[in-house]
């Protein structure tokens, strides 16, 4: 019984694993490009496992960004994680103690939450521990052949597997654009802020990690306003596929 | 900076930011208009981190922007993530060679 939950867990990380790994290999390049070590690439992948986030890191580390503008853009960045650990609370069997919490609770990202939550049975934690063990690994393996070994490469294979994890983020921002109009709009106006603050020269001041928050915070804002969600549905946006 | 400092502060709220709501927090939230700004989160930041910065990641812009547009179809008729992933990095690939 206990075996097998585990390793039904095991069996619902494996997808989520694949695509960690190719994603966290340009990473490993990308963390490399902005003149972190290797090492220091792995670092982060292990101890925070999310792309968004880390990903923005590592141009705040490589521009010698403040420690506020990093906590803050860490903080605004990976803030759907609260709403994620909320909604996930609820789904938690009576056998998922703190402890449990504590130890596993830093595991969720934003595939691993939509698979949890699609379980039609509560959470229980060795199947929380199958589920997240692979991605686990995938994401700090890929990263480490990726920091390591990307410099092996030749430049345009460099340079195509660096630009997948922007792929990776149309890939998540399209469907949902196309399905509801509100989160078209409120993307749309993030976008638009963004190249607002790139191309206007008053704003030049402004860093990429505080121009990420205040797009996401201003146009999320706008969003809240004008389409504040219906109780029914808050539960299942933002918790669409992504890291 | 010390990029260790760098690394302790990204893992200590990202690691609160997850756990805290998961321990300490087993209620729903009912301000609906906070639930949304959280619903909508995830697209601005993406939206916001993607564009324009995507057509900067390469250093040969024309690239670059295939590799873009190549997500964006990829995207828009239904692929999954990888393939997505996989659309853009093989138009970057291709416009280089191209170019030399």
């Amino acid at each position: 019984m206990k075996k097998t939950l585990f390793i039904a867990g095991l069996t619902d990380g494996i997808p989520i694993a694949a695509g960690y790994f190719a994603v966290s290999f340009s990473f490993g390049i990308a963390a490399v490009a902005a003149g972190l070590a290797p090492l220091e690439a792995l670092i982060i992948s292990m101890t925070n496992l999310t792309s968004a986030g880390q990903f923005a890191a590592i141009g705040i580390i490589s521009g010698g960004g403040s420690y506020i503008e990093m906590a803050l853009s860490q903080l605004v960045i990976n803030l759907r994680y609260s709403l994620m650990g909320l909604s996930l609370s609820q789904k938690l069997d009576s056998s998922f103690s703190r402890l449990h919490s504590l130890l596993l609770g830093h595991a969720v990202t934003d595939e691993i939450f939509a698979v949890a939550m699609s379980r039609p049975k509560k959470i229980r934690p060795l199947y929380f521990l199958g589920l997240t063990a692979l991605p686990y690994i995938g994401w700090s393996a890929g990263t480490a052949a990726g920091a390591f070994l990307g410099a092996l490469l030749p430049d345009a294979l460099r340079s195509a597997l660096s630009v997948s994890l922007y792929g990776m983020f149309i890939a998540i921002i399209v469907p949902a654009a196309k399905k509801e109009r509100p989160i078209l709009i409120v993307t749309a106006a993030a976008i638009a802020i963004s190249c607002i603050i790139r191309y206007v020269p008053a704003f030049s001041f402004i860093s990429s990690g505080f121009s990420i928050i205040i797009c996401a915070v201003a146009a999320s804002a706008i969003g809240a306003c004008l389409f504040p969600a219906d109780e029914d549905e808050q539960n299942g946006q933002g918790a669409e596929k992504q890291i | 900076m010390n990029h260790a400092i760098y690394l302790l502060i990204m893992f200590g709220v990202t690691y609160i930011i997850r756990v805290l709501p998961l321990t300490a927090v087993r209620k729903k939230i009912k301000n609906r208009y906070i639930s949304s700004f959280l619903a909508y989160i995830p697209y601005t930041v993406l939206g916001a981190m993607t564009f324009p910065a995507i057509f900067y990641s390469v250093e040969n812009g024309t690239a670059a922007a295939a590799g873009a547009a190549a997500a964006l179809a990829a995207a828009f008729f239904g692929r999954g993530l990888c393939t997505v992933a996989a659309c853009a990095s093989a138009a970057v690939y291709i416009v280089m060679l191209i170019a030399g």
